[in-house]
């Protein structure tokens, strides 16, 4: 029996050591969206052009919603992504423009392209502070209802994109309800 | 004179006391609400400067936030709505003392029960120990 004595303490090292092992892998900077499953916040945001985004917009289909600035580099690799999600897999991305200036953001638009349905322009981030938002890019999976199902901290990197929430995405749209 | 100078030493490294003054920045006509924005400012965390309360950082989101903070204390919102409120949009994290509920338990009492185990251990040890002689 005293074995058993011996290895409770060399079980509970290993035990622990996992626990710990796992947490080193763990990022700080990814902080889980405590809105999976709500509703999107009420909201009505200008444009860049003529018209603007509003929390009507995000409902009837499943769509992403992209938190991005012209200032922020890893949006430009970012922006890749949205690109080809938007040519080849044919879901509406709409954009939500923090704490930029517009003539910026139009011309960063217009140097890379636009990838979006429509633009919310949040000047003063207030929006964003709805969304949870504490960085760029973030996006949001948006469904028919308008309820937030996934949030991606950080750049949509084409292998998370096809691995994870294009399949989630496709889910989505066949929920019926 | 060792007396003396074992003080001195105590004293310099006993002047941590941060004195942040905001009350040019952020004027309250009500003193509650005046402490209620202190506490806040120091138990809230700067989610881009994360080892930074929002008293502390200059990142853009935590001046954004003192000023939602601000703004909502004006309104008369309490220290609780106004927790809620950040923890609705950005979860636990965003305090800096997470509050005692099913999932933080093992945050806040593993330690102890862990240390309680290794004494039990070490009594267990020792008495079988002493029963060898």
């Amino acid at each position: 029996m005293s074995w058993l004595k011996t290895s409770v303490p060399l079980v509970l090292f290993i035990g622990l050591s996992v626990v710990l092992w796992q947490g080193l892998s763990l990022d700080p900077r990814e902080i889980p969206s405590p809105m999976i499953n709500k509703s999107v916040p009420e909201f009505d945001l200008p444009g860049l052009g003529e018209t603007g985004l509003k929390k009507q917009d995000l409902k009837g289909q499943v769509s992403l919603l992209n938190v991005f600035a012209s200032w922020c580099a890893a949006c430009r690799y970012d922006h890749v992504v949205l690109q080809q999600i938007t040519e080849q897999d044919h879901i509406s991305i709409f954009g939500l423009n923090y704490k930029d200036s517009p003539a910026d953001a139009r011309l960063w638009l217009q140097k890379l392209g636009n990838p979006y349905k429509k633009i919310g322009v949040d000047i003063e981030g207030r929006v964003a502070i709805d969304f949870g938002v504490y960085g760029t890019p973030q996006t949001f999976v948006i469904d028919k209802k308008g309820r937030i199902r996934y949030k991606r901290v950080g750049i949509m990197e084409l292998s998370l994109w096809k691995e994870k929430v294009l399949p989630l995405v496709r889910k989505l749209q066949n929920e019926t309800s | 004179m060792k007396l003396v100078k074992s003080i001195i030493f105590l004293v310099c490294f006993s002047s941590s006391f941060v004195f942040a003054d905001t009350t040019d920045l952020y004027p309250f006509s009500n003193p509650q609400q005046q402490q209620v924005f202190a506490e806040l400012m120091q138990e809230l965390r700067c989610l881009v400067c994360q080892n930074q309360n929002l008293a502390d950082s200059n990142a853009a989101l935590a001046s954004d936030l003192r000023r939602e903070v601000y703004a909502r204390l004006q309104q008369g919102s309490s220290k609780q709505q106004i927790i809620k409120f950040l923890t609705d949009r950005y979860g636990e994290f965003v305090l800096f003392k997470p509050r005692v509920q099913v999932k933080t338990l093992v945050l806040w009492y593993g330690p102890f029960v862990m240390l309680m185990f290794a004494f039990i251990v070490v009594i267990l040890v020792m008495r079988r120990g002493r029963k060898n002689i």
